[in-house]
């Protein structure tokens, strides 16, 4: 794999769209023609070489494309965006949209990133080290198919409205979520290994919510059904299995209602 | 009024009383007919303004609700600010011309390399349009009052859809009435008589004797005072009592309580609803700037979705300002977003959160701000506030507001629709011809006008488009 | 500054105005007209080795309205990704399959259409449409006001009083400036106020105790009473449910021995439109299948009909439709997100996406059935071809439904690429035809056709001396061979389009905004008291604007609107 390192020299006043700073849009480039590719400040178009020194070389295609991201990136948006190989590593705290529309390979942000990340993920990985902010591995705004596959994990804390409208994949925050986990979810995994706090699983079809901390509300439509033991990212315990959103409709299949399955620790 | 006698006269009587006082100096007026009120999403259209004969002074107001009446009274103030006004290095503001004014105003948008242009729900669709020119122009972010008001109704649409329908359809076949989450007897004043509760229409001749209403709030309202249901629900829970809601309609067991109500309250609520002919609910703030926000309206849409496999049934926004919904049209049809529009990048985005104009001021991310027709300076938080005070801006608003307080430059325009006509849609989305009553005072502009010459000198400094 | 006299040089020329088929021929044109002949002067357009057509006519797409506004506004994912920027000359442009006003204006000039209607216009919400058609650049345009589920209609026809509905008709179309006639599910949507509908053309509505094929026949005599220059345009009752061919059949016979009266050279009573969605058979998904081929039987023998096809594109597109029950019906069957706007005394729209795909054997019947209708249809001046955009498709996919019309082989290689391929083959009578559109065909199909149902076969649709000057030009030679995706590729982008005689596209890209006109039609009546106080009665007790505030004022049309006018005093 060859590493391009991308250092940032000049904050942004407003903010910066860096969509061009992923895997595919380095990959057969040089550092002379990487530092030419567009970054967007505002509406003014200028070169990601106004605001980053590059160096190093891109790989012949994406999966063989490194990129570090060093110096504070928390005004840069997009980094790691459409990414479908290759890896992404973010040093320092990230603005919205990092890994948004996922296709593969690796992300690694070891800082913060605020919302929207991950957003309509369709495959690789997604590593938060620091806290996630609203919108994690969400739908974008008006489409029914949210989160494909893939997998997030976030090391803090996540915001509101994690895997809103998932459809697959898995997302693991091992901190504490905010409200609204899974609204809407027709598949895909939620892990939290912190507290929730409420609205959880709220209209939703099917798929799976694990939670092993407290939930302030459990929504009305969530119906106790039984104890199970479970091995959940390593941990084996015991967790009540609960059967939602009620209020929702949900699938047969071989004559079988398929509910959406929330569990919680006991 | 008529000044001799006294007599408070209705339009038709005035002449009357008149000719009955041998050399009256009552100004002679006339009466303007079919005139719409510009102030909220009711968007009535059967007032009828006293105007004095020579077209420019508001006399008197029949129909309107005080809140309506106001507006159009308030025309004929005599502090009215009549020409714009540039804050000096010590904070005191300075008049200056409409030609400063234009020229100030292209001269920000144009150096400004991300301004927000916010507000546009006082004005009409003309000026909206011409609005978009510029921001195209300029690549901008148009976001109009719903981002603080009605737009999580806007997302929650764009996720589940809305079944809906003319509020014409209400008066004429509604029989169960749901307010949740507002109280039109404060903000909507005229609605339960003009549409919702009292009418008497094609197939609801008893009125509210035949009409069944059902109010959810925290608080014990004037609505829910007239309500045969009242149900005082715990803050914040309303995504899950409309769950519950849901719950019941599929005959699944409830919890003992949800939300603080008792869940034979929630069936009986939703027995009442299912043996209606044709059922609405209304909402408004109470569930679009609590916690959950647009997901409560998501679910009280797919609440309503549920109710039409029973029997038919609609929810309606209570939209807020007198063409908030005309923004939305408009940007809908020109660039494809209700709201929150970001035009920067030469074509239109749009991401809530991100494009919104708390997150951009709150962000720092606009470098200007151009605020027509409404007043952020009040409703905004006080975060979004200070940066408009940092920031350049300018206020094209009739008077002197929180907004205007704290923007560089104030320009004064015309009252719209009372002063200058134009194209504005009700909160069921029915467009309705606003068509001026009286002259703006004299030398005054309309924003579309002011808008018109600001987009003309745009082009000339930053070349055509 | 453009010339007033151009000369388009030397193409291949299809006009079945002048029955010209394809010779090499030249075209003039000035001041926004064609001629016979102009000066040396001209600017001269070579189009040698090209196709030339008059500007092309949409009969019917949903393209202005409140419920095209309404999918936008709550589509922001049909604009993720694919949106145009704004370049010198044109405003920025988005939306897959529901364009933006700039984009409808820009993308069907770009495609050779210079006229386009509207198809289902709510009478409350006329101003709305005009706001739209206003911002809509390029492309004349008018559109159609919906009767079929009125208040004042049904009381109307229920008495047989064909002179009053006549007269509020001629009052509709002027309050709202609209075009003609359209009915949409007939009855069914006023019975979708109370969330019931009609499926069948006997089926009485509820409290107003009329039938659909009362109101259709009724509606028909009105407009051959007015002489409208279009004829009454029919979405019929139970769309897009198996077995509905007999709901058209029905619908269709309605039409017998009804007399076009018209001044406009329209010879049809009936246009029933995008006839694809009501020409299906079997009884459930299962076993649904193909019923083209009864429908077209009939079609080809009743001469005073005209259709369109509907066809599907195959796409992930949006349905809207004034067929309200239709559209709850077709989220209670796919769960996707579900609009819908019931209108007080007129009428509703409901609107949900629906992704017709290659995978899914219902999606690939409907596909076949869309093609046969026009590969079915005998007289091409009476069959037209559309999407009924969007909901069988974006109009921007019509040069791919021409591909598939023009190439057995296309079609061939489209069917063998489908999932349930035997399955549709054997549901469907596509498989077996070998039939190829010709180039003078479609231009029946999609020129003068179009134009001569809607009563503009004087100025629209051809390129005879007189008409307006709508010309297209089309990099397509049709001496020599060519594969089928360069039919889909010449259609898409034009080389050459002229409006009213000002050039509005060159290569593919847009070169001006032209002078767009917005049609509509001012029918006059007798005065009819009784009708005026019907109308003022319910106004004041029933609808929630007022009479005052109803009309539509002349300002909200575009700069040169273009009346047609009707005289029907007795």
């Amino acid at each position: 794999m060859e590493t391009v390192t991308v250092t940032i020299k000049t904050q942004p006043e407003l903010f910066l769209e860096a969509d061009n700073i992923s895997p595919d849009a380095f990959a057969g480039k040089k550092a002379a023609e990487i530092v030419a590719l567009h970054a967007y400040e505002g509406r003014e178009q200028y070169t990601l070489g106004k605001y980053f020194d590059i160096s190093g070389e891109a790989g012949a295609t994406a999966a063989d494309t490194r990129i570090i991201v060093k110096g504070d990136v928390s005004r840069v948006k997009y980094i790691g965006m459409k990414m479908s190989a290759g890896e992404v590593i973010i040093e320092k705290d990230a603005d919205m949209y990092v890994g948004a529309w996922m296709q593969g390979g690796k992300l690694t942000a070891k800082g913060n990133v605020d919302a929207f990340a991950g957003i309509g993920m369709k495959g690789g990985e997604l590593i938060i080290e620091g806290n996630a902010g609203n919108y994690l591995g969400a739908a974008y705004r008006g489409d029914w198919r949210g989160m494909q596959g893939g997998l997030i994990r976030v090391k803090g804390n996540a915001g509101s409205d994690i895997g809103y409208f998932m459809n697959g994949g898995t997302i693991i925050v091992e901190g504490n979520a905010d409200v609204h986990i899974a609204t809407h979810a027709e598949g895909g995994k939620v892990i939290i290994k912190g507290d929730a706090k409420s609205k959880i699983g709220g209209q939703m079809v099917e798929g799976e919510i694990i939670v092993f901390g407290g939930i302030d509300v459990m929504m009305p439509g969530f119906k106790y059904v039984k104890d199970e033991e479970l091995e959940v990212d390593g941990t084996k315990a015991k967790f009540a299995l609960f059967h939602g959103d009620l209020g929702e409709r949900h699938p047969k299949r071989k004559g079988q209602v398929v509910y959406g399955k929330l569990y919680q620790k006991i | 009024m008529c000044s001799e006698s006294g007599n408070r006269f209705g339009p038709d009587d005035l002449a009357w009383c008149c000719t009955l006082h041998a050399g009256c100096e009552y100004p002679m007026t006339k009466i303007v007919t079919d005139v719409v009120c510009p102030f909220c999403g009711v968007l009535c259209d059967d007032l009828e303004v006293e105007v004095s004969d020579d077209g420019k002074t508001v006399v008197e107001v029949y129909n309107a609700c005080a809140v309506g009446a106001a507006k159009f009274l308030h025309t004929a103030a005599k502090d009215r600010v009549k020409r714009p006004r540039m804050q000096q290095d010590d904070g005191s503001y300075r008049e200056v011309s409409y030609d400063e004014a234009i020229e100030y105003t292209a001269q920000m948008l144009a150096k400004a390399r991300k301004p927000l242009m916010y507000g546009w729900s006082n004005t009409n669709c003309e000026a909206q349009s011409v609005g978009h020119e510029i921001a195209e122009r300029v690549g901008g972010v148009v976001d109009n009052t719903a981002t603080v008001c009605h737009g999580p109704s806007l997302i929650a649409i764009q996720d589940v859809g809305i079944p809906s329908c003319t509020l014409g359809e209400i008066k004429n076949r509604a029989d169960v009435v749901l307010f949740w989450g507002c109280n039109p007897a404060h903000a909507h004043p005229r609605h339960m008589s003009r549409y919702s509760i009292f009418p008497r229409g094609f197939f609801t001749g008893k009125g509210h004797k035949g009409r069944k209403m059902i109010v959810v709030d925290p608080r014990n309202t004037d609505t829910m005072k007239l309500a045969d249901i009242g149900l005082q629900i715990e803050q914040g829970r309303d995504y899950e009592l409309l769950s519950a809601f849901r719950v019941a309609i599929r005959g699944e067991d409830l919890p003992s309580t949800v939300a603080g109500i008792p869940k034979e309250k929630i069936y009986e609520a939703v027995e009442i609803m299912k043996n209606g002919r044709f059922g609405v609910i209304f909402f408004g703030m109470g569930v679009t700037q609590s916690l959950s926000k647009h997901h409560n309206i998501d679910i009280a849409i797919m609440l309503t979705k549920d109710m039409n496999e029973y029997t038919k049934f609609a929810i309606i926004a209570m939209r807020g300002h007198y063409n908030v919904t005309g923004s939305g049209q408009v940007m809908g049809w020109q660039f494809g977003y209700p709201f929150a529009t970001d035009l920067s990048r030469g074509f239109a985005r749009y991401n809530p959160g991100e494009t919104t104009s708390n997150d951009l001021l709150r962000r720092r991310e606009v470098d200007a701000i151009l605020v027509v027709a409404s007043d952020p300076g009040s409703h905004f938080p006080i975060s979004s506030v200070q940066e408009i005070a940092k920031i350049p801006s300018v206020a094209v608003v009739p008077d002197i507001n929180p907004t205007s307080a704290i923007s560089k430059l104030h320009v004064p325009v015309a009252i719209n629709a009372i002063e200058a006509g134009g194209n504005c849609y009700r909160m069921d989305n029915v467009p309705i011809d606003a068509r001026k009553v009286v002259d703006p005072p004299e030398g005054m502009l309309s924003d579309y006008e002011f808008l018109t010459r600001v987009n003309k000198r745009l082009g000339e400094l930053m070349g055509v488009a | 500054m453009t010339a007033t006299e151009y000369l388009i040089r030397n193409g291949y020329v299809f006009d079945p105005v002048q029955g010209i088929k394809g010779d090499k021929a030249d075209v003039a044109v000035k001041d926004g007209k064609i001629v016979k002949s102009v000066s040396s002067g001209a600017k001269v357009i070579d189009a040698s080795g090209k196709t030339v057509m008059a500007g092309a006519v949409e009969i019917h797409a949903h393209i202005a309205g409140p419920k095209v506004n309404e999918g936008r506004n709550y589509r922001p994912e049909d604009k993720l990704f694919t949106y145009t920027p704004k370049k010198k000359g044109s405003r920025m442009a988005g939306g897959f399959s529901i364009p933006t006003t700039f984009k409808t204006g820009y993308e069907y000039a770009r495609m050779g259409y210079t006229t386009c209607m509207e198809a289902a216009m709510p009478p409350l919400f006329a101003r709305h449409v005009h706001e739209e058609m206003k911002d809509t650049p390029i492309i004349d345009e008018g559109a159609y006001p919906v009767f079929g589920n009125n208040w004042f209609v049904m009381e109307y026809l229920k008495n047989d009083e064909i002179d009053n509905a006549a007269a509020y008709t001629a009052w509709l179309l002027n309050s709202t400036k609209g075009y003609a006639i359209k009915v949409v599910n007939p009855g069914g949507t006023e019975a979708w106020g109370w969330g019931l509908n009609c499926l069948t053309v006997n089926d009485p509505v509820p409290y107003f105790d009329i039938t659909p094929a009362e109101i259709m026949t009724g509606l028909m005599k009105t407009n051959e009473y007015l002489g409208l220059p279009h004829s009454m345009h029919v979405h019929q009752n139970s769309l897009g449910n198996p077995g509905n061919y007999t709901v058209t059949l029905d619908s269709l016979k309605l039409a017998e021995g009804i007399k076009a009266t018209n001044k406009f050279g329209r010879e049809t009573v009936l246009h029933s439109t995008h006839l694809q969605f009501h020409s299906y058979g079997g009884d459930n998904w299962g076993n649904f299948e193909s019923k083209s081929k009864e429908v077209m039987d009939y079609v080809n023998r009743q001469k005073n009909i005209t259709v369109d096809t509907g066809c599907v594109t195959l796409d992930e597109t949006t349905t809207m439709t004034a067929d309200g029950p239709f559209e709850h019906h077709l989220t209670e069957l796919n769960h996707l997100k579900w609009a819908n706007v019931d209108v007080e005394l007129e009428t509703a729209a409901g609107i949900v996406p629906y992704v017709y795909s290659p995978d899914v054997k219902v999606c690939e019947i409907q596909w076949a059935i869309g093609l046969e209708i026009a590969l079915m249809a005998k007289d091409p001046m009476r069959c037209f071809i559309t999407t009924d955009h969007p909901n069988a498709g974006p109009f921007t996919r019509y040069p791919r439904i021409f591909k598939w019309l023009m190439s057995a082989d296309a079609r061939k290689e489209r069917i063998e690429s489908f999932k349930h391929s035997a399955k549709m083959v054997d549901a469907t009578h596509i498989a077996g035809m070998d039939k190829e559109l010709s180039l003078y065909e479609l231009a029946q199909m999609t020129r003068a056709g179009p134009a001569k149902s809607l009563g503009l076969a004087s100025i629209y649709g051809g390129l005879a001396p007189g008409m307006d000057a709508d010309v297209a030009v089309y990099n397509f030679n049709p001496d020599t061979p060519h594969k089928p995706d360069e039919i889909e590729k010449a259609f898409s982008s034009a080389a050459f389009v002229m409006k009213t005689g000002t050039p509005v596209v060159m290569d593919g890209e847009i070169v001006s905004n032209g002078n767009k006109r917005t049609i509509w039609v001012d029918a006059k009546v007798n005065e009819n008291p009784q009708v005026m106080r019907d109308i003022k009665d319910k106004f004041l007790r029933y609808y929630s604007v007022t009479l005052g505030n109803y009309d539509v004022t002349k300002h909200f049309l575009s700069g040169n609107p273009r009346v047609i006018e009707v005289d029907a005093t007795r």
